[in-house]
């Protein structure tokens, strides 16, 4: 038996991916088909989800509402769809300001000396040592009516003999921004400054030697070799934004509601599971649409190496 | 053209620190003068100043003092893109995001050439090394030998007046590589361009070359015509770094004109040999140097200039016999042709067996000793 598995190689590399199969199987597959299937169910007055097939979740969600005024038994309530528009735009802004902050920082580090590069890059992962939570706790001691910022304001505002009201920072769109940038930088700059650290030096002189000056090589010679980072980091930002719920919850209040807050409250606050699965769907569903689009344009970065 | 040399060098130094913070001269007070359409080859191993001289002409170095002049004028601190020289890189350096087309024509449109002239002369450029048809496939598609071509096309389709190569056939096996030799020497006769050439392989340098700079840490040892440096090299590392030379110590007799006498204690005799350096004084010590197939065994001879010695080592290698001989301990190199064919045992050497040698003045060069 053993010898035989020693000659067959399609049976060990079966064998060797057997335990993450089933693993995916039992904690990725099956939820996944369980949810499928409460989102075509209902909740009873009590909480527990009653199986049975109806759409009425989906066309909750895309609007349809029984909950409507006197006399009328469905009209168009668009809050659900509000709160998908508005985690989709926030999830849109979120990558495009990362990117943009990541990408100058990412250069810098990969044009730095080798030993300045892993202080860097150490530097870069520290935050993530400290627990996520905290860290986004940290930002409402900065952004609070009493916090440092105001502090740091106004006390230069006094010296300067100005009048100063503390800004009203936390528990708004600005505020989840800010939060959702700080949280998911270090997962853009990882994966650019990685593509443009493979970019070897003899390229860049020979863009300058064949007549091109600084910007038109980073247009046509650094960017686009260094896309495939971009598209990595994209990802790696653009759907765990989309689903996360933590941000929004803590620096959001009850201001920024998200797919990710709709979700956890069907679970936990209003007992209705049903609702909350379909909701997890077309999250799904809407995350696999955007990347599916974006990878078709920008593919994932790998025909360059392929090609 | 407003200078009758393409590139000077004058008097330039390159110092860089090194990581360990001590400052090193890669390139130590050289001063070259690169002729129009001349091929010009920088020689020597790795550290000697050949690849920074080049970059500094290119422009990705600035010299620490000195000037580096194109076409006659004075390079200062100009960027790349604003000098007239093209560089073809040891590593291609292609841009493996675009085509073989686009590679091509990237210099061109950096000019801002429009579209029609770009497509056609990069079909030249194309036609010219060989790769035509392949315009749309991406550097990773070909093969080193072709990934070379390319890496010449996109340079030479910018018309430069002077290209730089470093090392470009390094990566190439032996074969492909001494093919590429002729065909980049043919390409420049053609072309009439001022060809720079980096190398190491000094075959290669004697192959190509209009004139060679022979360098060694940081310094030119000699710059001459391939013939010059072998014939009649400059001091002992030239000799001994190009082709293979035989060293013997001996010190100055006299010295008149062309002719320099030495006594030499290892043959106990007086040799006579051209002085490679007119500032010899008598009575110093100096380097007695004789390329082994120069030395020519002799039988039934004597009297002055025939030495005795006991053969250490025959190779025989096909085309030639390698014969060490045994001179009094120190050791001898002579490379004979095999002109005779022959599979009589007594034609062979014997190892211990006693020869005759002779080696003619103008064949022996007396160095100074550094």
């Amino acid at each position: 038996m053993l010898k035989r598995l020693r000659e067959n190689k399609s049976a060990q590399g079966t064998l060797l991916a057997l335990p993450t199969t089933i693993w995916l199987f039992v904690l990725l597959i099956v939820p996944l088909f369980l949810t499928l299937v409460v989102s075509f169910g209902g909740r009873s007055p009590d909480g527990n989800v009653i199986f049975k097939f109806t759409l009425d979740n989906y066309a909750r969600l895309i609007g349809f509402s029984t909950d409507c005024a006197a006399g009328q038994s469905t009209c168009f309530d668009p809050l659900y769809l509000q709160i998908l528009w508005r985690s989709l735009t926030l999830a849109f802004n979120t990558t495009v300001l990362v990117i943009l902050l990541a990408y100058p920082l990412a250069y810098f580090i990969a044009r730095a000396n080798p030993k300045q590069r892993s202080t860097y890059l150490f530097m870069v992962l520290i935050p993530l040592w400290t627990n996520f939570v905290i860290r986004v706790y940290a930002w409402m001691v900065l952004l609070r009516k009493e916090g440092a910022i105001n502090i740091i304001i106004g006390t230069i505002a006094h010296w300067l003999g100005f009048n100063f009201v503390p800004l009203e920072m936390l528990y708004t769109p600005g505020a989840v921004l800010v939060g959702m940038v700080y949280e998911f930088l270090p997962f853009m700059i990882l994966p650019i400054y990685t593509s443009l650290e493979k970019i070897d030096n003899s390229l860049y002189e020979a863009a300058a030697d064949l007549g091109a000056n600084a910007s038109k090589t980073f247009a046509k010679v650094t960017l686009p070799l260094s896309m495939p980072g971009v598209v990595a980091g994209t990802i790696l930002v653009f759907i765990p934004v989309m689903g996360t719920f933590i941000v929004s919850d803590i620096l959001g209040g009850r201001q920024v509601i998200l797919v990710g807050n709709l979700i956890q409250r069907q679970f936990l606050d209003a007992r209705d599971p049903a609702f909350g699965s379909a909701a997890s769907l077309i999250l799904m569903v809407l995350t696999l649409i955007v990347t599916y689009f974006y990878t078709r344009k920008f593919g994932f970065g790998e025909e360059i190496v392929a090609a | 053209m407003a200078s009758e040399f393409a590139v000077e060098l004058k008097d330039v130094v390159k110092r860089f620190i090194t990581p360990e913070g001590n400052e090193m001269a890669a390139v130590d007070h050289v001063t070259m003068q690169i002729k129009n359409g001349e091929f010009f080859s920088m020689l020597g191993s790795s550290g000697c100043g050949k690849t920074t001289s080049l970059r500094m002409i290119a422009g990705f170095e600035w010299p620490t003092e000195g000037e580096v002049c194109i076409e006659g004028q004075a390079m200062g601190h100009t960027p790349p893109f604003q000098r007239k020289v093209n560089t073809v890189f040891q590593s291609y350096a292609l841009f493996q995001h675009m085509t073989i087309f686009q590679n091509v024509a990237f210099g061109l449109e950096m000019e801002g050439v429009g579209e029609s002239e770009i497509k056609e002369r990069v079909g030249k450029a194309l036609d010219m090394v060989q790769l035509t048809g392949m315009d749309r496939r991406k550097p990773r598609q070909l093969s080193g030998g072709q990934q070379q071509r390319v890496a010449l096309a996109r340079s030479l389709v910018k018309t430069p007046s002077v290209l730089l190569l470093d090392e470009p056939l390094g990566a190439l096996d032996l074969k492909l590589r001494k093919e590429m030799q002729l065909e980049l020497k043919a390409l420049q006769q053609r072309l009439g361009i001022t060809f720079i050439y980096v190398t190491h392989d000094q075959e290669e340098a004697l192959t190509m070359s209009d004139r060679i700079a022979v360098m060694s840490k940081g310094k030119v040892q000699q710059l001459a015509t391939p013939v010059e440096i072998y014939e009649r090299p400059a001091n002992k590392f030239v000799a001994d770094f190009i082709g293979e030379s035989n060293f013997l110590e001996g010190k100055l007799k006299s010295m008149s004109g062309n002719a320099a006498v030495v006594f030499v204690p290892l043959l106990n005799a007086e040799v006579t040999g051209l002085p490679m350096n007119k500032d010899l004084v008598n009575g110093s010590d100096v380097i007695v140097s004789i390329r082994p197939e120069k030395i020519r065994i002799v039988e039934n001879q004597s009297g002055a200039g025939i030495f005795k010695a006991k053969v250490g080592t025959a190779v025989y290698i096909g085309s030639n016999t390698h014969l060490y001989l045994d001179l009094n301990g120190s050791r001898l190199k002579v490379m004979e042709q095999n002109r005779i064919s022959s599979l009589d045992p007594n034609t062979f050497y014997v190892k211990d067996e006693e020869v005759l040698f002779t080696f003619p003045p103008e064949n022996t060069l007396i160095l100074k000793k550094d």
